[in-house]
This record gives structure tokens, sequence and C-alpha cells, in this order.
């Protein structure tokens, strides 16, 4: 598993956690190039079946950051999308991937050294959980990469 | 509107575990708006199994679609080519839905994804309480619009019983005695005579006891 180099899937509301992102650019902090960003409208715009695609089309990890709570530019969105994940969570358990594979974050547009340490943090966490078992068994299927 | 929420994935797992490719049917009708069998609803369905029986090593390929409404045969009708193509189907409609899709393609087995609750109404997002028991003769004129039949823990049509207190009823601090509803709307109303008259014994025989209910409607009918 050494070489294991997890694909995530970062789905970033437009306010706060994509310009974090930017600033995190501007800033030219570097972070795990294992990240790879979809920007969304608000974080409740994250339905958990894109999320859920997200994972059956080969991500490792999955998160949705959205403002600080009491921030979100559509006031309730990131309430909302936490709950969502928080729904998510069991469907994996279910499913058998692990609520672990999810998560939710809150950010503001000014944090882009936080960006960073999520970006970070997240793929450190999701290199211990090692591959998604689907990724797996759809390797040893299929006999390639799905992503 | 119908309520309906799904029952355990699990539970609609095993209904599937033999079957390679099924099809997944939705309603756009009541159980989209109870958020337990539209489009949305059905694809997290379709994709989570996908995903558990990939796991299992038993891959399932699923086909979802959503009709516009299980219960009318024209909508039913339109959804033979995706029936013909699968193993089998489970169908996110109401109990309605289901035997319709059932009836009229015999040759596929179709599992319920729901629980089929009650008919009743959204009172917050995410929240729907029953409103009404089906009774077929309804009697909401003589109680301010509320219904003890079935908003009343004992359907008593004179009440309130002597479990009434401070407005909740005795089976729960969380359910309000539909009978201390009734009184204190009649009160706004400047209605409460109309309480005074004692209700006798209702009549149920245009309720459940009669068998399946049908209502047929001459003037609307097309003759072929
Ligand atoms: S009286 Fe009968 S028809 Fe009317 S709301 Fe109650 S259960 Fe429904
Ligand atoms: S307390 Fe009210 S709602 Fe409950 S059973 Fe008695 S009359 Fe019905």
């Amino acid at each position: 598993m050494g070489d294991f180099e997890p694909k995530i899937v970062a789905f970033c509301c437009h306010y706060c956690a994509y310009s974090a992102a930017d600033l995190a650019g501007s800033m030219r902090l570097q972070y795990s190039d294992n990240i790879r960003i979809v920007e969304m409208p608000c974080s409740g715009k994250t339905d958990q079946h894109v999320l859920l695609r997200a994972f059956e089309e080969g991500a490792d990890g999955v998160y949705v950051a959205g403002c600080m709570e009491g921030d979100c530019h559509f006031l309730k969105g990131n309430f909302r999308g936490k709950k969502r994940v928080k729904q998510l969570k069991n469907i994996l358990d279910q499913i058998g991937l692990g609520a672990d594979r999810v998560e939710f974050y809150n950010l503001s547009a000014a944090m882009g050294p936080r960006f960073k340490e999520i970006a970070d943090e997240f793929t450190e966490r999701i290199r211990n959980l090692g591959p998604s078992p689907l990724n797996k068994s759809v390797k040893s299927s299929k006999g390639g990469d799905v992503a | 509107m119908i309520i309906a929420e799904q029952k355990p994935m699990e539970t609609i797992e095993e209904f599937i575990k033999d079957y390679k490719k099924v099809l997944f049917l939705g309603c756009a009708g009541c159980v989209t708006v109870c958020l337990a069998g539209g489009e949305k609803e059905t694809d997290l369905l379709a994709t989570s199994l996908r995903m558990k029986r990939e796991l299992e090593g038993n891959p399932l390929e699923t086909v979802t679609y959503t009709a516009t409404r299980q219960c009318d045969p024209e909508y039913v009708d339109g959804i033979a080519n995706y029936v013909e193509d699968v193993d089998c189907v489970v169908s996110l409609a109401c109990g309605v839905g289901v035997q319709f899709v059932a009836e009229k393609y015999r040759n596929k087995i179709v599992f319920p994804a729901l629980n089929t609750k009650f008919a009743g109404g959204t009172v917050e997002h995410g929240v729907w309480e029953e409103r009404c028991g089906l009774c077929g003769d309804c009697i909401l004129h003589k109680t301010g619009g509320i219904c003890p039949i079935i908003r009343c823990s004992k359907s008593i049509l004179n009440g309130p019983c002597g479990g009434s207190q401070d407005g909740v009823c005795e089976i729960s601090k969380d359910v309000p005695c539909a009978w201390h509803l009734i009184v204190e709307h009649m009160k706004e109303l400047g209605r409460l005579d109309m309480l005074m008259e004692v209700q006798p014994p209702k009549d149920w025989s245009t309720s459940r006891d009669g068998g399946p209910r049908k209502v047929v409607r001459e003037d609307v009918k097309i003759d072929e």
C-alpha cells in the first residue's frame, strides 16, 4: 500500500471553500495533489447521489467543504450539506465502504492555510484507510483503473 | 397525498439477491413529494445497491426510470421497454403503483421498495403527519375540519375522552388531543353548539368492511 495515491474529490462551495482554495493558490501553499476540486454553487447543493457517484467512478475519498456555520451565502446551505453528508455516512456504512471516507468541512474564504490543512489531513486519512474497496474489486474484476 | 418511507436497504437487497439486472422504478407523484421514491431517491438506492453488490463480487446492473405516476395505466404502459429488458423490478411507488406495475407486466416479479404509511401532508420540510383515515364518509363538517377518526387515538366521535390533559392525548406528550383541537376551533368559530349534538355510531360500511372500494364516475368514463 506504500505507493497508494488516493483519489479524492472535494466539492467546494463557490463562496468560501473554493475561494479559500484560490487563496491557497495565491499564497503558493503546497497542498496534496490528490485532491480534485469540483466547484459547487453552495455546499447545500451537493446531493448524496452525486457524492456516491464519485465513489462509484473511482474516488477513494470525498469531502464537501462549505462556509463557516452562520456565514453561508444561502443562509442554511452548509447545514443542509452537513446533514446530507451525515446521512451518506450511514449509507456508506451499509454498503461497506465505511463512513470515514466522506467528510464535511467548514472554512471561510480567508482560510487559505486551513484549506491546505484539510486537503492534507483528509489525504492522510484516506491514505491510512487504503484504496476504496470498490476500486479494488473493480480493478480485480475488470483488470483496470476506473478513474 | 400518500406518505411512504423506504424499507431498510438490506431488505431490498435481499429481494433482488438472485437477479442481475434490475429496474429501479421511481414515481413522480406523492412519493416524490414525500422524498421517498422520486428521481433522486431512486438513483440513490440504485447506486447504493449497485456499489454494495460490486463489493460483494455479485455485480448488479441497474436501470433507473421515474414514471410520471405508477397508479395510472398510461404511464405504466409507457415503461414496457424498460421492464422488458430486466430480470425484475423494484418499484419505489406506493402500494398502488407496485400493484399496477405487477398487474401489467405479469412475467416480471415486482418488489416494493417502500412502506406505504398513510394519507397525510407536510407539516414542515421533512415531517409528515397523518390527517385522514380514508373512512369513505367524511365528517369534517361536524368537527371544524379536524378529523377525529384518524387524529384521535381512539377514533371517538363524541370527545374528548378522559385521557385528554392540557390539550395533549394520553398516549404521548407529542400527540395533541384531536378533540381538544376540535373544541378550541369550534369555540373560535362560535359554533360550540354544533358539538352539543350527540353523534350516533358511525356507519363503517363505507370504510374497510365492504371489501375493496371503487369510485366510478359515469360522466367522465370514456366509452369505447
Ligand atoms: S372523517 Fe373520514 S374521510 Fe374525513 S378526514 Fe376523517 S377519516 Fe378522512
Ligand atoms: S385524549 Fe383526545 S385524542 Fe387522545 S384518545 Fe382521548 S379524545 Fe382522542
